[in-house]
């Protein structure tokens, strides 16, 4: 007999759309309040397993077709990348700089190379917890 | 500043990340990731010149100033053991060409191979011990995937006792740094020296105590990790993941412990050695004796390389405790050809027990009849393991000895000698059974050849018969530079020239 859930996956719908802006709200809030890219991508992740547990894994499959192998690695490498970046200006690995720009909407904002470390982070955490999650539910 | 010194970190870190994207390229992981192997070993040979030539290097990660931020320091010791560690690499990662089976390939083994090396290296050159916890994870993670790796069922039998030792001395790693951090509130190895000298130079403190705990947890951990006495573990994961990550375990695994003994009790705790030192010294007796105990006794090729690793790590343990400038010399010698050689003794090894389609000895026989490059690299390899005259093994051997009765280490200088016989003799029994003897197997009936197997194995003998003839060079110019500054930390304090208050 097949569960009509259709009040979790309604509810799915709207929650995972909460869950999905704060853990971004969150990635981008870690330069000066408590976030950043280890609890950002954990919430992204958990945002996304409430998805996978809504409907099942060939849907989310079609919906969202990222190999998160390849996600961790592209997060690890933007990481790495940053770190390698501070010797194209001479200076020791791992250097990192910031800016004040005026972006359109946000005004004078602080731009700093260490949202491109955090960003890696951030993949990298998707990729291994979606990694070891479906991982053990698609095993037979 | 310095950027060389994170090179033979940074090149097989992001070649291993690259290579997960191109899991299905078998060729191009194999392609890449000796590529990236000769560029490290590239680099961290022109490491050892600069400091050979200019001093020690440090690099100042994101350049913070020491000790508040994480410090990269390559003297002598450290720049020569990535060298090694590095060629050691390369070499199997050849052999795993051949020899490791495209299932495992395409589960990330080269990724996970260059992981490991990534670990190796950065516990090396770190000069900061949170750090240095941070780089024996990397090692001891791609370690707990490499052995498992396969799914055989002895492996995972293995895997979990290896990750469950594994898991319990890093929580005692991260306890013992958390109670020197409480005691000194530092975690920069070269502040950290200036200020536990200063503790134990204050008769009023009352923390002498304290400190030489923490010293005596340190040596718990890097024991464990090591095989230095707590070796319980050693024997039975050592011989069950397949020959390639087996030699890569056995050449550089427990190096990295017993390198981080050297640093932490030549560098920080070096104010006690009548407790420490004495302590490391009987602890390495006791390791030799059970070391070739059980080399003698196993007829298990696998199981007497295994304890063979242990009785090394006895012998550079010992040459560490004696802790006289010729001794330490001699240590280090004995680390750099124990590290080449014992990778090639588990090539070979390995290469046997692939022909023969068995590691018992007892079923072995006339394999030299077939394969006299393996018969004859194998005795070389044995000789040099010994510590004959023209081969690598004997500098180190000398001049640990010589250290030993110097200082009046009578009783453990002549286990030492005794352990030497007998490790002979454990090796010289797997090639006078596995290769003389009448013939068991005809060419037809061998589960593999040793053709493509052979280059790595002869780039290390080479390299293991070059450390053996070159011995004047390598120790005038290289050795005896490194010892000098192990033996005075003052010259690695000021290297890194951390603020003073």
């Amino acid at each position: 007999m097949k569960i009509n859930d259709v009040i979790l996956q309604t509810v799915t719908k709207a929650v995972s759309f909460i869950i999905l802006t704060f853990s971004v709200f969150l990635f981008f809030a870690g330069h000066n309040n408590p976030g950043g890219g280890f609890i950002g991508g954990l919430m992204t992740a958990s945002g996304l397993v409430l998805l996978y547990l809504a409907y099942d894994i060939e849907t989310m499959k079609s919906v969202i077709p990222i190999d998160y192998k390849k996600l961790a690695a592209v997060g690890l490498f933007l990481a790495v990348a940053t770190g390698i970046g501070s010797f194209l200006f001479k200076v020791p690995f791992l250097s990192h700089t910031f800016a004040y720009k005026y972006l359109p909407i946000l005004g004078k904002t602080e731009l700093a190379t260490v949202l491109i470390f955090d960003l890696g982070v951030y993949f990298t955490v998707i990729g291994v917890t979606m990694t070891i999650i479906l991982t053990i539910g698609e095993d037979e | 500043m310095n950027n060389l010194l994170i090179l033979p970190l940074i090149i097989p870190l992001l070649t291993g990340i690259i290579l997960i994207l191109f899991r299905e390229q078998i060729k191009v992981q194999k392609w890449l990731s000796a590529i990236a192997m000769i560029l490290t070993i590239g680099v961290s040979i022109q490491l050892v010149q600069t400091v050979s030539l200019k001093g020690i290097q440090t690099l100042r990660l994101g350049g913070w100033e020491p000790p508040f931020g994480i410090i990269l320091v390559a003297d002598m010791f450290a720049a020569l053991l990535v060298a090694t560690a590095s060629i050691v690499g390369l070499c199997c990662i050849l052999f795993a060409f051949r020899s490791i089976g495209i299932e495992r390939e395409r589960f990330y083994f080269y990724p996970f191979m260059l992981f490991l090396i990534t670990g190796v290296s950065g516990s090396f050159l770190t000069g900061d011990i949170f750090n240095l916890f941070v780089c024996f994870e990397v090692m001891l993670i791609s370690s707990y995937v490499l052995i498992v790796l396969g799914g055989t069922k002895e492996q995972l039998r293995e895997s979990l006792k290896y990750v469950l030792i594994n898991i319990v001395s890093s929580i005692f790693f991260v306890i013992s740094v958390a109670y020197l951090y409480a005691v000194t509130g530092t975690l920069n190895m070269a502040d950290l020296s200036l200020i536990v000298s200063e503790i134990m130079t204050q008769a009023t403190s009352g923390q002498q105590g304290l400190v030489l705990i923490i010293a005596l947890l340190f040596l718990f951990v890097f024991s464990l990790k090591a095989g230095l006495f707590l070796y319980f573990w050693l024997p039975g994961s050592y011989s069950a993941p397949p020959t390639a990550i087996a030699a890569i375990f056995g050449g550089l695994l427990t190096k990295v412990g017993v390198y981080a003994i050297f640093r932490t009790f030549s560098l920080i705790f070096y104010q006690q050695p009548e407790i420490t030192h004495q302590l490391i010294a009987w602890l390495a007796g006791m390791t030799m004796i059970i070391g070739v105990l059980g080399a003698v006794a196993h007829w298990d090729v696998r199981k007497i390389l295994a304890y063979n690793v242990v009785a090394a790590v006895g012998f550079i343990m010992f040459g560490f405790a004696i802790f006289t400038t010729v001794a330490i010399e001699g240590a280090i010698f004995y680390l750099i050809h124990d590290m080449i050689v014992k990778a090639l003794l588990f090539l070979l090894g390995g290469a046997m027990i692939a022909i023969a389609g068995t590691s018992n000895l007892k079923e072995m026989g006339g394999l030299i009849k077939n394969h006299p490059g393996l018969g004859w690299m194998f005795f070389i390899a044995a000789l040099a393991l010994a510590g004959v005259p023209p081969l690598s093994g004997f500098i180190g051997k000398l001049l640990i000895i010589q250290g030993g009765l110097d200082a009046g280490f009578y009783w453990l200088t002549g286990i030492s000698l005794l352990s030497s016989l007998l490790i002979l003799y454990s090796v010289i029994k797997i090639f006078m059974n596995g290769f003389w003897r009448e013939q068991k197997l005809r060419r037809e009936e061998e589960k593999a050849s040793f053709k493509g197997l052979a280059l790595p194995c002869a780039l290390l003998i080479l390299l293991s018969i070059a450390l053996g003839l070159g011995a004047e060079w390598v120790y005038g110019d290289y050795i005896s530079e490194a010892a000098h500054t192990l033996m005075n930390p003052s010259i690695y304090i000021d290297a890194v020239s951390p603020v003073k208050e």
